[in-house]
């Protein structure tokens, strides 16, 4: 079955681009440590989820690209198209002149509604080209305009038209010392929305990616394309085709679905976060020596401290999924699991952002930025009200 | 991607507007190596095919013919703009894009905004549609003035409240260079004072700057340049006054370095808008994260680094003295101290080879010694472009919503009742048709409120971080 992915604002282009990469590498990588029966089921597996075939044989990704202005999406497009190994669909880019200027209320009541037929006949031309549909992926970030506002338009639309369908929001959490001033109202408002249209929310700090490049991978000048790639080996390993009860060569075939039916339970507790070891660059693989045994072991602990990195460890529980090795670099382990420890990081950094919204809020501060594009007070209030009652549920757990 | 339509109006305003279209261009012509009209260019420049007469030149894509800048010069004498047509940069400029008149405005505010405003408004509003019209999509209109004269500060002022009527939708950032302590003109605290309240009123955003500031800076790379440290030899092209490389080839006037240093704030403020870049900041992003209110859009700003030095490979550490300069008053284009007053919002715009860590890091050192507003304590706003500026292969720009604008307005506020209390000088004023002695109240009653609000931030400076209450909720 098929994932659609949807790449929303600079940063679900940025990323977009990465995982698709990465998955691509992935399943042809060289380096495989299995039979070659078994090799070739992965890869038409993942290929079958990610992308389709095209004529002259290159692989297109199944994506739609979003932006309110060209730059990045053009950039996107002749990166993919230059690698030569895989590239976007010519006719799924939707970009604009003007960008959403960082404001929420820009994205989701201007820009959503007056494009609203656009984006959505793109969707639903790659939603044709699959055979089976397992969900849609969406990218986006929480800061911005585009990304935040838009991309909550959007998620609701796909929640009326298409049902049936999983959605998974893939959200990035901002940097703590600000990357942008009004980060905390669109981050709000956007998780109040998602909220009730999404059915899973993946949530990735900034923060804690930056972390693990500058800790785990000495990267010595960290540039936002190595916290992306970062992020796609982890999506990676979640996404790729893990085997099926039927035993070696069958695969699972709805990625999404199993996802969400061992990891949201409830409706009420959406939020999923990812752990995955070993996070090393590629020149000290030849220098460790892991086992199996031992990395489910090192995974455990980090699952049970709340931890992102395997390094700083500190205590919390609950049994990962288990998926197989993938082909490439190392044996992946990825713990996806329900989430107390982001509920702690909801807490936590709901409370920053709490207090600091409340405190611009008290102070009306860039609200008149809101309020001229139809966000009205109450709207803040209603997100704030939302949020509170999420937080107050994990609390309860 | 958007255009941007500069207005330069007087004396002050076509001189700085000359040397930013000629740093443009040059900025231009090093990225673009292979002659084609893309977008980039687009946003400040037409291509013209120039053997078409009449307006139906315009070419959208392919090879550059012949660029023309999306500007509309407006000036009440003719000596400026015909030197610039008769200069170097003649070509860039449509005669149809200039508004000139004989006489000038005699440094009075009045002459400028009643006089002239009401004699050329149509023609004004017919100028500003056509270079609309030659836009795709218009984002911006930079409004490039001094406040201390007759025709920039009357007649620019004016044109503020034309085009929020006009283009309700399209951005006003007004560049606005405010009379030194010690000006030669007497009634620039008048003029200033008036100006100052359409600012409050009608723009956008305004980047404050003065003169002496800018002298100040050039004394500081002239001392660095002349001094011949051992081992130091400064890249021309470097400087941030030099235009080395640029169209204009003849002797530098005097205030060409000042003016140039203001080209490059302007080419950096929009660069992250024109160029790609790993973290976009567009020119709707500015107002939007920089002004939390409306009345507070006073952007103090500063470029670093100002020179960059030949022989060195840059080592972490320059780059983090790049950051800490921007925060240092010496490097302020207008007087001001930020990192002693009160930050309500600040953005770091930085170009070049300079990655999200060395942003971080800079962030993280130098949070500690800045003050920023209760409920703002993160207010920061960044982004990275990664096509540097000519000569360097990085910069920065700080822009900050910071209460040390406060000194200026108040400064500003004595010297104009210093005169308006002895009368002096009001009688040319008051016998144009429109001015009565309430307009000049009114004016300074909008400065007074500005300072207020100012003072109250301040005010809350010293006060403990309020924590509020979270929102409880029936579970």
């Amino acid at each position: 079955m098929s994932i659609v992915t949807v790449q929303l604002g600079q940063c679900g282009n940025q990323i977009g681009f990465e995982v698709f990469d990465a998955l691509y590498t992935d399943s042809h990588c060289p380096q495989g440590l299995c039979s070659k029966r078994e090799n070739e089921a992965y890869q038409a597996s993942c290929k079958e989820r990610f992308f389709s075939e095209e004529e002259n044989g290159v692989p297109v990704a199944r994506a739609v690209l979003v932006d309110m202005e060209p730059k990045v999406t053009n950039q996107t497009l002749s990166k993919a198209a230059q690698s030569g190994r895989w590239k976007y669909g010519q006719h799924s880019c939707f970009c604009q002149k003007q960008g959403s200027g960082n404001n929420w209320a820009y994205g989701y009541s201007v820009h959503g509604p007056r494009h609203e037929e656009s984006i959505m006949n793109l969707i639903q031309k790659e939603v044709e080209k699959c055979d089976s549909l397992s969900g849609f992926f969406i990218i986006m970030s929480m800061a911005g305009g585009t990304g935040s506002g838009l991309g909550a338009f959007v998620t609701q639309n796909l929640q009326d038209q298409y049902s049936n369908s999983l959605k998974m929001n893939q959200i990035i959490w901002p940097y703590g010392t600000g990357e942008v001033i009004v980060q905390n109202y669109n981050s709000i408002l956007t998780l109040s929305h998602l909220y009730r249209s999404s059915d899973a929310l993946l949530v990735h700090e900034n923060d804690a990616l930056h972390k693990i490049c500058a800790k785990l991978m000495n990267i010595k000048q960290i540039s936002f394309s190595d916290i992306n790639q970062v992020l796609a080996h982890q999506l990676g390993s979640v996404f790729q085709p893990a085997y099926s009860v039927e035993g070696s060569c069958h695969y699972r075939r709805n990625p999404l679905g199993d996802l969400m039916e061992n990891l949201v339970p409830h409706p009420e507790f959406k939020m999923l976060g990812i752990r995955n070891i070993p996070q090393m660059s590629e020149n000290s693989l030849a220098y460790s020596t892991f086992t199996w045994a031992g990395l489910l072991k090192h995974l455990r602990q980090m699952l049970i401290s709340n931890s992102k990195m395997e390094e700083g460890i500190d205590w919390q529980v609950r049994p990962p999924l288990s998926g197989l090795p993938t082909l490439g670099k190392a044996s992946l382990n990825r713990g996806l699991h329900f989430n107390m420890s982001i509920a702690n990081l909801v807490i936590l950094r709901g409370k920053d952002v709490h207090s600091a919204d409340l405190g611009k809020q008290k102070l009306r501060a860039y609200i008149h930025q809101y309020t001229k594009f139809g966000i009205e007070e109450e709207d803040f209030l209603d997100s704030f009200t939302l949020l509170e009652q999420v937080v107050a549920s994990y609390c309860n757990l | 991607m958007t255009q941007s339509v500069v207005v330069q109006v007087g004396q002050c305003g076509n001189q700085i507007g000359c040397c930013f279209w000629d740093l443009a261009l040059r900025e231009h012509a090093a990225v673009n190596q292979k002659g084609i009209y893309d977008e980039a260019i687009s946003s400040f420049f037409r291509n013209v095919d120039t053997r078409v007469v009449g307006d139906g030149g315009s070419i959208s894509k392919g090879k550059i013919c012949s660029l023309k800048a999306r500007a509309v010069l407006i000036d009440m004498e003719e000596g400026v703009v015909n030197e610039i047509l008769q200069g170097p940069l003649r070509d860039v400029f449509d005669s149809k894009q200039l508004i000139t008149d004989i006489s000038g405005s005699g440094n009075n505010w009045a002459v400028g905004h009643k006089v002239f405003g009401s004699l050329y408004q149509e023609q004004i509003l017919e100028k500003l549609r056509k270079s609309a019209e030659h836009c795709d999509c218009l984002q911006c209109f930079f409004i490039i003035h001094s406040m201390g004269g007759g025709t920039g500060s009357g007649l620019g002022t004016f044109l503020l409240k034309l085009l929020e009527d006009e283009f309700p939708e399209v951005y006003r950032f007004v560049t606005s260079v405010y009379p030194s302590g010690e000006d030669d003109v007497i009634t620039s605290p008048y003029n200033s004072i008036l100006a100052m309240k359409e600012l409050n009123e009608h723009a956008d955003c305004v980047l404050p700057i003065d003169n002496q500031s800018l002298f100040d800076i050039i004394s500081k790379i002239d001392l660095m340049v002349n001094s011949g440290k051992l081992g130091t030899t400064i890249k021309p092209k470097s400087l941030v006054t030099s235009s080395a490389g640029a169209v204009k080839k003849q002797h530098q006037k005097p205030f060409d370095a000042m003016n140039n240093i203001v080209a490059n704030l302007l080419l950096n403020l929009t660069s992250s808008a024109r160029f790609e870049g790993s973290l976009n900041m567009d020119l709707n992003e500015i107002s939007m994260n920089l002004v939390p209110f409306p009345q507070l859009h006073y952007l103090v700003s500063s470029l670093t680094p100002l020179y960059t030095l030949a022989d060195v490979n840059i080592p972490t550490r320059r780059l983090d003295q790049m950051f800490s300069d921007a925060f240092s008053k010496d490097h302020q284009l207008i007087r001001a101290d930020p990192k002693h007053s009160l930050y309500l919002a600040c953005a770091l715009m930085v170009r070049g080879n300079v990655q999200v860590s060395d942003l971080r890091r800079n962030i993280e050192r130098l949070k500690p010694s800045l003050q920023f507003v209760s409920w703002n304590q993160e207010g920061w706003k960044t982004s990275l472009c990664s096509v540097p500026p000519v000569g360097h292969s990085h910069s920065l720009l700080a822009l900050a919503n910071n209460t040390c604008v406060k000194p200026t307005f108040m400064e500003l506020k004595e010297r104009f009742m210093r005169l308006y209390k002895k009368k002096a000088h009001l009688h040319h004023y008051l016998q144009i048709e429109g001015m009565e002695e309430s307009s000049f109240m009114e004016a300074v009653s909008s400065l007074s409120g500005l300072i207020e609000e100012y003072n109250q931030l301040d005010a809350t400076k010293s006060m403990p971080v309020e924590d509020f209450p979270r929102l409880s909720i029936a579970v």
